[in-house]
């Protein structure tokens, strides 16, 4: 396998470039693929016989639930990455992704919870499902709030990349606690490799609404970690350059 | 379309208000989210700018 793209993200220099050449683009699918689920998802698809309209809030509450997830996974593997290879880009990617990860974390328990009532008759139930996520939240919090309460970077860094890693132990029981455990909420909507069990009608909306959450979260990551990297590599020549060329 | 009118789609069934107060809020917080992102990327450019120029112009002096 040639690892040639993985040095490049690498580079400081070298990612801020390609952030500011396909940052903008990522976003602009991210919307445009949003926004058609969205009317898909609204206007078009059909309600659910038991739930009736607000089988809806789906098109937000399962984009937002995996891309919690796939945040925090992301997170993990980056303070695995920066534990073990001291790469220099995974600190910074893990300061620029924590606080969307909490975001959408919030999302999902705010969209599960408005949709609990009207289906669950309840706000909120201390299942697994429920609470392994609530857990998920309060550990994105954590790490942001570690990220930003010392002095010195590096150790800023180290403690949030432990604490990533340790709580990665988390998403297996994220995954499982809908089968583990009883619990009101139901199973996953998508499993790789098998046909969703609901119509097209309903799944095509969450398909555009899944992937654009995931560009826009790219595109919002690949920002904030150029602000991040604008910071910490002031000094660098390359950022002088890149400065002078962005005028301001 | 899933509604004879757009009353109809506004109050969707009686599920309305759920289905509006999270598409509102996370709306809210995706906007939120990309303009907090664009000014802080903003503002360190600026503020480093300002230092660039500053030094320049100190070593012309």
């Amino acid at each position: 396998m040639n690892w040639t793209w993985f040095h490049k993200f690498g580079s400081p220099k070298w990612f801020f470039q390609w952030a500011d050449k396909w940052g903008k683009l990522i976003f602009y699918i991210g919307i445009a693929l949003f926004l058609v689920g969205l009317v898909l998802g609204l206007g078009f698809a059909p309600e659910d016989y038991q739930q009736g309209n607000s089988v809806r809030i789906i098109y937000i509450h399962v984009p937002a639930a995996m891309l919690a997830q796939s945040c925090y996974l992301a997170l993990g593997v980056a303070g695995i990455v920066f534990m073990v290879w001291q790469m220099k880009m995974a600190p910074i990617f893990m300061k620029a992704m924590a606080p969307i990860g909490a975001v959408m974390a919030f999302l999902a328990l705010m969209s599960g919870a408005i949709w609990g009532k009207p289906t669950w008759g309840t706000w909120w139930v201390w299942d697994a499902r429920l609470t392994s996520v609530l857990i998920l939240f309060l550990m994105y919090l954590g790490i942001v709030a570690i990220q930003n309460s010392f002095d010195d970077t590096k150790l800023a860094d180290k403690a949030a990349a432990i604490i990533a890693i340790i709580g990665l132990i988390n998403l297996p029981i994220i995954k499982y606690s809908v089968e583990w455990w009883n619990s009101l909420h139901q199973p996953a909507t998508f499993v790789i490799g098998e046909k969703p069990s609901m119509p097209s009608e309903m799944w095509v909306p969450l398909l555009f609404s899944v992937l654009g959450f995931y560009c826009i979260v790219t595109a919002l990551v690949c920002w904030r970690m150029q602000t991040e990297l604008l910071i910490r590599e002031r000094r660098a020549s390359w950022v002088k350059k890149e400065v002078t060329k962005h005028g301001v | 379309m899933a509604f004879e009118s757009f009353s109809e789609f506004l109050a969707m069934g009686t599920h309305g208000p759920y289905v509006w107060s999270v598409y509102g809020i996370t709306g809210v917080f995706l906007v939120g989210m990309v303009l907090q992102t664009l000014s802080a990327k903003k503002k360190q450019l600026k503020r480093l700018h300002s230092i660039l120029v500053k030094d320049v112009s100190e070593r012309e002096k």
